[in-house]
């Protein structure tokens, strides 16, 4: 693997007795897309809120860049970003005053060009003076994404990135991450419903349930480990809990 | 404290306000109204008394002003919080390279923007309505409204952080908390005027003695620097006092996963 961005070693977040994260550790190397799959309250948006700083872990350590994310917080979250479906941008601005904002606060330079080049990217730079709550939802994750490629990221979060998306759009999604792969080089955490997404984009998979990871590999060697026909087959049976106890859970 | 950062977050308020003419009447609409009814209360009284009351018309639209300074400065902190969480925005603020001084440092100059903008109308429609400059207060002034402007401040702070800690049904402390203290805040009635109880809590709050300070500047011309330190040494305590609650709050929040819980809601 090449040298890790990302090093999450025995994270765990307990709400009180109940363990959201429990004993989770994985790596991405430079340049990697690692899928995080599982069903809801598998722990997923748990581990990206963590890595974000949103939520201080229990136990274990993150680390980002060889740093200690507890320690670099504001170091490592100027060279990273991240894009969920939970969240908006203000719906008074107008596109162009929320990226402007954004990329003031990541230190982005060339500011005005920058902000050109990720409306093209993403197909939307006919909308740049138009107000951000008029967006359509799919325009609206758009911007998002934009937002988060403002600062060309090093290492990106991606918080199902395509959810409510039609299928045009949602294809449109995933080419321009590729896309941003290919040309920065960025590594990128990618969460998701969709298994076309998955199967499309992540080099590799780790598959959560109930806070822990079930399995971790290529998409191929998932669907060979549980011996389905599709990842897809793979999610429900893991969301259904079926037969979990043939599943190696990683030690 | 980052400068960009702080401009970035300031920036993005300004934008709200001016991409929002109806926010202005928000910011305008209450102070205008106190102005319009204190003032015609005042102008009432000093038909009515005489000379038994000669200076009440200037310490009641005084009062008016630099209440809203205290109030538009707590307003601009914890409004400034709760836009975020109106508009889905927190997790991309607080997930972004800000620090929570910057945070607060753009707060404070929200809320001072805000400060700006109410007293400066009131202060010019007090001179047309009614004869009254508030420039009499002279170089006073000055540390009037720097002191009513740190407890506003450190005001914001405390109901930010009690909504931060108790969730968006305590939303309305945001507006409710100045409230809470005017009473005692001997805004237009003196200290003595309250139950030796109440007076000491009074006591306790430095824009009691600016408040005071200003009637004495308005009465005789001149202001007990001991209540000036005095309120100065205790906005020292509250701005402390009230970041260590914030700061200490925004940990809570993230052990307990509370700003995710909020952005989701």
């Amino acid at each position: 693997m090449p040298d890790p961005v990302l090093q999450v070693t025995d994270l765990v977040k307990r709400f009180g007795d109940f363990a959201a994260v429990n004993g989770v550790s994985f790596e991405i190397g430079k340049g990697q897309i690692l899928g995080l799959l599982g069903a809801n309250g598998a722990g997923k948006t748990t581990v990206i809120n963590m890595m974000l700083g949103l939520i201080t872990p229990s136990e274990g350590r993150i680390q980002v860049f060889g740093k200690d994310l507890a320690a670099h917080r504001i170091e490592i979250l100027r060279r990273m970003n991240f894009c969920s479906t939970y969240t908006q941008l203000p719906g008074n601005l107008l596109v162009s005053q929320n990226l402007k904002v954004f990329g003031l606060l990541y230190r982005v330079p060339d500011l005005e060009r920058r902000i050109d080049e990720v409306l093209e990217l993403l197909e939307i730079s006919h909308l740049k003076k138009r107000v951000s709550g008029h967006l359509s939802a799919g325009e609206s994750t758009r911007l998002n994404l934009c937002k988060a490629l403002l600062n060309r990221p090093e290492l990106l979060l991606l918080d199902e990135p395509t959810a409510s998306l039609d299928p045009d759009i949602a294809d449109k999604v995933r080419k321009a991450v590729k896309r941003v792969r290919e040309e920065d080089g960025a590594t990128m955490l990618y969460t998701s419903h969709n298994m076309r997404d998955v199967e499309e984009v992540c080099d590799q998979v780790i598959f959560m349930h109930k806070g822990k990871i079930l399995h971790f590999g290529t998409p191929a060697e998932i669907v060979a480990h549980f011996q389905e026909k599709s990842l897809e087959d793979v999610f429900i049976r893991v969301a259904r809990g079926g037969d979990l106890e043939t599943a190696k859970l990683v030690d | 404290m980052n400068p960009h950062v702080i401009q970035a977050l300031v920036l993005r308020y300004l934008f709200l306000y001016t991409r929002t003419p109806v926010r202005m009447v928000e910011l305008l609409f209450w102070p205008l109204v106190h102005l319009l009814v204190w003032g015609y209360l005042t102008v009432f009284l000093q038909k009515n008394t005489g000379d038994s009351f000669p200076y009440a018309i200037t310490f009641l639209i005084g009062a008016v002003i630099l209440w809203d300074v205290l109030f538009r400065a707590q307003q601009g902190v914890a409004i400034f919080f709760l836009e975020d969480v109106w508009s889905r925005n927190l997790l991309n603020i607080f997930a972004a390279p800000v620090t929570t001084f910057d945070y607060l440092g753009a707060t404070y100059v929200a809320g001072l923007l805000r400060a700006a903008v109410t007293s400066t109308i009131l202060g010019v429609l007090s001179v047309i309505l009614y004869s009254f400059n508030v420039l009499e207060l002279r170089w006073y002034l000055v540390p009037f409204v720097l002191n009513l402007l740190v407890f506003g401040w450190a005001l914001g702070m405390i109901s930010t952080a009690l909504i931060v800690r108790w969730g968006p049904a305590a939303e309305t402390l945001a507006w409710a908390t100045p409230f809470f203290i005017q009473p005692f805040a001997a805004v237009f009635y003196p200290v003595d005027g309250l139950p030796v109880v109440m007076q000491a809590f009074s006591k306790a709050l430095p824009c009691s003695y600016i408040f005071e300070g200003m009637r004495d500047v308005l009465k005789d011309g001149d202001l007990p620097m001991r209540d000036l330190v005095i309120a100065s040494g205790l906005n020292v305590v509250y701005l402390a006092a009230a970041g260590v609650l914030f700061v200490s709050v925004l940990k809570t929040a993230r052990d307990k996963g509370l700003l995710t819980k909020f952005a989701a809601q």
